[in-house]
């Protein structure tokens, strides 16, 4: 049997049904919380109920004599862990980490306890049985421009502010400006796996099986937190329920999990409420947008402002920079942005699918067309007039920018020429009509990874990496790549994801995992070539290579070119002015992502995004309880995400999108998708009504309170 | 959840008497709607009498031309029976409304009407909450209280009732029928939600220990041109921010028989009497509709963040009755 | 006295008999998860929140999570796992495979055992409430998207995978119809 590679026919491109699809639609593909472990012990958390002070006393000796109750772990008897780390990268760690290392409560939510027993059962009557003692202190939860405690963020990666021209100077010489605050709700990730992990000690050895977005982002904190060497920890995710952020790192449960496990000498499971979700595992900050464009009567800018406020916690500094889009989507010769952060005594706010570009999108999109109306020109002519030349803040040039091949292909097949600029003409029955539309762009990185590649005595080949699947088809997106790179069919490759065993790999996050991981893949399947190109048999335990990309990916992330990709959408809404409902009846968005690898998964993808878009728009928003400075309704009866009669027919597709420049040509579509959509909506909204709403989500009571008296 | 004793029981003198043996024991339906609380630790029952499968399961005519709804019927075969679509369409649609095809399969007519507020300060026990915990306090009368009500409250609890059916029913007079261990008994379902007044916790006039077993609807011509509208978050698989369960029967473009009813405005389904004799005898057109509408909803005390309810209500009532009649007129 | 707060029971599990010793506490869910290791029903919210945890209960959907399992017994209880047979995957499993009807997968159980139901209960007649006209005398309306959204919106999906689940669906619908057809025409 041959066991050469060799030419083969095309495989990137074609619609190729996901390789673990059977399992999931049969029940077999098994989450963190399915596989069984002999001994396994159930750890339950317990939460502070109070959003500041000191946990005085918990009352532990009645919940331990509760029936197959193991152990209380609490501030009083927790291990000692280590959070004085700085990672090179990422900076110092959440203070969450550091779990039970003090009776301080910094937010509601926080967790002070961890009862472990024998079945869930018990861990959680017991939970709800421990009785905690606060001496509690005022909180401050209240997000706002006159709070004492607004800053600028600090750190390199997204610098604070960035100013050019004179601002006031363009403003005053503008024929058209636009000014207006756009806010936005506090959102949460909620994927529909709880977060599980199952942690196991042999020896100096911690093993975790898990549900995250990066095995060794989560193996490299736990080895600081518990002191252990790198190679000590071992983790795994097989499948994962969704994460869309919220899995991206190393959190509570984890530790406390590992923490029990150790204490007990037996494996412990902890796997969190929907309800916990909502305090331990991130969520994206409400933000309050302030934006003035000026403009001359032909709406070519003149000057750009944007300032975004959101929230962070007082144990860690998370900013949802909402003005990054707007540094590198319009010119103007004043062109300011501000991402500014207040600490308040809430949970920790994360990445959260498109961070910043999400709810950064909807204010400058919105307000793009806000302008468009003031200056009576069609909203897609004048993005078209503001396209800019090279990177507004940066100079840098454009690797490639495709998004007015996106606007123009997506008005031919929306239908936009036939619109009637007009708001609030159309009526339908009940529900007036009508249509917006929206850019779309998110940044382009390639992060270090390593990958193996064996080529089996069986002529298949087996490539190893520490990629999730988070449900975005990662792992068929890899097999595809792989077997493009091989040149053989995708049939003869196996792709082992999401185990640290396999080296170092790129998180599945920010729309740079998958591009990230076939970088480092082609690089091995290169040298494996190179080396299968000899001539000699493949022994019984194969060739194997490994690669790692770690100084071109370098490289590339300090190159001189702006990277993106970009989209245009479109909606339409039907809007009941009696009611205040508002119905998505269609959506459109088309994209330009570089090389689409698989399009079946690519199209269920995007249109996730854009799912989430309606989401946002319609329905997304956190209801806090300023008295307890604790959210109420933490659940999916009291959080709404859409449902299937909410999402009506909507469309994704692509534009070519050549660049040369690019050395991998892959680019991530995670996030695009999310980007300008609830900003298409909104517009929509307007264009059906004649009124602008500035708040997400556009609730009924909202629309109704909005619209004049009938 | 704390641990329970479990029974199955084998007929209803068996369950009232099983209950009224433990004053910390519950009866069982579907157990949408407890099992969820008993999760959340809002009840915590020491024993749970399950009744789902006592023979209360049959939707029948009455003598008199109406409905006897058994107490153990699923809100799906409620939904679904011929006669319910046929006579009380506004009752299916109202049921259809609510919940999603799951749900509906294993919630009861009985757990229904007693199913508690869905206020978020009432399900999260680390909340004070008057119904749950008398005197504790009502912190959503100043705190989040957008989807609260806005008729018959009072300073100690702005919840709501969350049931879709009850509303329908409401509109048509249902009676509820009930078991004791001293014998049935009835209570007509208008009298059957206490007011809220000083004691948000105590919602129901039945005996302690009842079992609810059926529902009875009088024969109601005018239901047969009936319908329900409800208004949500999103567009399915959420409760009501504001509903509405109308009848009309209009001769000459008069009004000659009326029903109204509201959902998600109060502690308990409203029905809108006030409206209902100003429409009767009146001209069917819009501005008897909003007058109505406007009379029923002078009582309406809202709070800071649910003023929209009273304007959602008016605009329900105008759209939902001048729909009626130029249906009719077609 | 205090009442036994366990209890054995016989769980009647994709055409098997299990009998096992269950806290009251147990949900259906937790057993068929925890218990019998059929992991296949799904935990997504375990408040009757978001439908992943669906199975069939007597032919008819139900949310597992909030079903005790003390009370299922005596009741056909339908899993994804009896979905298929003998490998041959149900025409809703091909459906949502073949269209790509799901992303993580972890809701796509519930999704699926709702769709099945969904299917019978629109070919029973049942209306929905996006049906225009309920009276038992209207023609029962096609199993339109629209029909579809509204009888399958008790299923949560965060990946956003609606649209294409509500394609798998009709698909599934017409193959089921055409066997449902074919088996008619065979027995005539």
């Amino acid at each position: 049997m041959s066991t050469t590679t060799g030419a083969h026919g095309k495989v990137i491109g074609l619609p190729y049904v996901r390789v673990e699809g059977r399992d999931k639609v049969t029940g077999a593909a098994r989450y963190a919380g399915e596989v069984p472990f002999p001994g396994l012990a159930h750890g339950w958390l317990v939460l502070s109920t109070i959003a500041r002070g000191r946990v005085r006393s918990l009352d532990t000796a009645p919940v331990l004599d509760m029936p197959g109750v193991l152990a209380v772990l609490h501030h009083g008897n927790a291990l000692p862990v280590d959070i004085s780390w700085v990672d090179p990268q990422l900076g110092p760690p959440d203070a969450t980490l550091g779990v039970f290392q003090h009776d301080r409560v910094p937010y509601a939510g926080w967790p002070v306890a961890l009862v472990v027993a024998e079945t869930s059962e018990q861990a959680r009557e017991a939970a709800e049985a421990l009785k905690v003692d606060y001496d509690q202190e005022s909180h401050d939860v209240d997000l706002s421009y006159d709070h004492p405690g607004v800053y600028p963020l600090v750190g390199p990666l997204r610098p604070a502010t960035e100013e050019k021209g004179d601002l006031a100077a363009e403003l005053a010489a503008s024929d058209v400006v636009v000014e207006a605050e756009y806010t936005t709700g506090q959102g949460h990730h909620n994927p529909m796996e709880p977060h599980a992990v199952t942690a196991r000690w042999e020896g100096e050895r911690l093993e975790v099986l898990d549900s995250n977005q990066g095995s060794p982002f989560v193996a490299g904190a736990l080895a600081q937190v518990f002191s252990l060497e790198p190679t000590a920890v071992r983790v795994r995710t097989e499948h994962v329920g969704g994460a869309f952020g919220s899995k991206s790192q190393a959190r509570t449960h984890h530790v406390a999990a590992a923490m029990a496990a150790r204490i007990l000498d037996r494996p412990v499971r902890v796997v969190l409420t929907r309800r916990q979700m909502f305090s331990l595992t991130g969520y994206r900050s409400a933000t309050i947008q302030r934006i003035r464009l000026g403009a001359n009567p032909e709406g070519k800018l003149r000057a750009v402002e944007h300032r975004s406020l959101c929230q962070t916690s007082t144990t860690y500094e998370y900013v949802e920079a909402s003005t990054m889009m707007t540094r590198m989507m319009y010119d103007a010769d004043a062109h300011h942005t501000a991402n500014l952060a207040v600490r308040l005594d809430v949970p920790t706010p994360g990445f959260m699918r498109a961070p910043g570009e999400a709810p950064g999108s909807f204010a400058l999109e919105c307000a793009m067309d806000e302008l468009a109306e003031k200056c009576g020109i069609d909203p897609i002519e004048l993005r078209l007039r503001n396209e800019p030349e090279r990177g507004p803040i940066s100079g840098r040039e454009y690797s490639a920018r495709n998004v007015v091949a996106c606007f123009r292909e997506g008005a031919r097949r929306f239908g936009w020429a036939e619109r009637d600029p007009r708001p609030g003409v159309r009526r339908e029955g009940r529900w007036l009509l009508g249509t917006g539309t929206a850019a779309a762009t998110y940044p382009m990185h390639v992060m270090p990874s390593s990958a193996s590649v064996t080529a089996n005595a069986d002529a298949t080949f087996t490539v190893r990496i520490a990629a999730s699947d988070l449900g975005t088809g990662a792992r068929t997106a890899l097999t595809l790549a792989a077997a493009d790179a091989l040149e053989v069919a995708p049939e003869r490759v196996r792709v082992e994801i999401g185990d640290t065993a396999f080296g170092f790999a790129m998180v599945a996050a920010a729309s740079a995992g998958t591009r990230s991981w076939v970088f480092a893949i082609r690089k091995a399947v290169a040298q494996l070539r190179e080396q299968l190109s000899q001539g000699a048999a493949v022994p019984p335990e194969g060739v194997t290579v490994m690669a790692n990309t770690f100084a071109e990916a370098g490289a590339l992330h300090h190159d001189d070119k702006e990277r993106h990709t970009y989209g245009a959408q479109f909606a339409e809404v039907a809007v009941d002015p009696a009611t205040g409902e508002v119905r998505v009846r269609r959506m459109l968005g088309m994209f330009a992502a570089g090389q689409i690898i698989n399009p079946l998964t690519a199209r269920s993808q995007l249109i996730g995004g854009m799912t989430w878009g309606i989401s946002m728009a319609l329905h997304e928003e956190a209801a806090l309880d300023e008295a307890t400075g604790s959210l109420v309704g933490a659940d999916f009866a009291g959080y709404h995400i859409s449902a299937h009669a909410d999402v009506p027919a909507v469309e994704a597709d692509w534009v070519d999108d050549p660049d040369p420049g690019d050395p991998v040509g892959i680019k991530g579509i995670g996030e695009i998708g999310n980007v300008g959509a609830a900003a298409a909506i909104a517009n929509a909204v307007w264009h059906a009504t004649g009124v602008r709403h500035r708040h997400l989500p556009i609730r009924p009571d909202r629309v109704l309170l909005a619209a004049p008296s009938a | 959840m704390r641990e329970f004793g479990y029974q199955k029981a084998a007929d209803v003198s068996v369950a009232v008497a099983l209950l009224d043996a433990d004053p910390e024991a519950r009866f069982l339906g579907g157990g949408t709607n407890l099992v969820d609380l008993m999760k959340t630790g809002v009840e915590r029952p020491a024993r749970l009498v399950d009744v789902r499968e006592l023979p209360l399961n049959r939707i029948e005519t009455t003598e008199d031309g109406g409905l006897r709804i058994g107490a153990t019927v699923t809100n799906t075969d409620l939904a679904v029976h011929p006669e319910v679509r046929r006579r009380y369409p506004a009752l299916a649609q109202a049921v259809l409304a609510g919940a999603s095809g799951q749900l509906r399969n294993m919630a009861t007519v009985g757990g229904n009407l007693l199913q508690r507020t869905r206020c978020g300060y009432f399900t999260d026990v680390t909340k004070a909450c008057n119904k749950r915990v008398p005197g504790s306090g009502c912190p959503a009368i100043e705190g989040e209280h957008h989807n609260h009500a806005i008729l018959g409250t009072s300073q100690h609890c702005v919840a709501t009732h969350p049931s879709d059916m009850g509303v329908a029913l409401t509109a048509f007079d249902a009676v509820v029928s009930y078991e004791t261990v001293d014998g049935p008994g009835e209570l007509p379902l208008a009298d059957f939600y206490l007011p809220v007044s000083d004691t948000p916790h105590r919602e129901t006039a039945l005996p302690p220990g009842a079992l609810i077993t059926g529902v009875t609807l009088p024969p109601t011509p005018v239901a047969a041109n009936s319908r329900y509208r409800k208004v949500r978050e999103r567009a399915s698989y959420a409760f009501a921010i504001g509903s509405i369960a109308a009848a009309l029967d209009i001769q000459d473009g008069v009004v000659r028989d009326v029903r109204l009813a509201f959902g998600a405005v109060a502690s308990r389904p409203w029905r809108a009497r006030v409206a209902e004799q100003m429409l009767t005898g009146a001209p069917a057109e819009a501005v008897s509709f909003a007058a109505a509408a406007d009379a029923e909803l002078a009582a309406a005390r809202p709070l800071a963040h649910n003023a929209y309810k009273v304007r959602l209500m008016h605009n329900l009532v105008a759209a939902v009755l001048t729909e009626m009649v130029q249906e009719v007129a077609r | 006295m205090a009442p036994a707060t366990s209890s054995s029971v016989t769980l009647n599990i994709n055409g098997e008999k299990h009998t096992l010793s269950v806290d009251h506490r147990t949900t259906l869910l937790d057993a068929l998860r925890e218990r019998l290791d059929l992991t296949g029903s799904k935990k997504g919210c375990d408040q009757g929140q978001c439908g992943a945890c669906t199975v069939l209960l007597d032919g008819r959907r139900a949310v597992s999570c909030l079903q005790l399992a003390v009370a299922a017994e005596g009741r056909e209880i339908t899993t994804i796992e009896g979905l298929s047979e003998d490998g041959r995957l149900h025409p809703v499993q091909q459906a949502f495979l073949d269209l790509d009807g799901y992303q993580c997968g972890y809701c796509t159980p519930g999704q699926i055992c709702s769709a099945v139901a969904v299917i019978e209960e629109h070919a029973a007649g049942w209306p929905s409430a996006v049906t225009d006209d309920v009276r038992p005398e209207a023609q029962p309306a096609p199993l339109s998207a629209e029909e579809i959204r509204e009888r399958m919106s008790g299923n949560l999906c965060r990946c956003g995978a609606y649209v294409a689940i509500v394609e798998a669906v009709a698909q599934a619908a017409a193959t089921v119809a055409e066997q449902a057809g074919t088996e008619e025409a065979t027995a005539a």
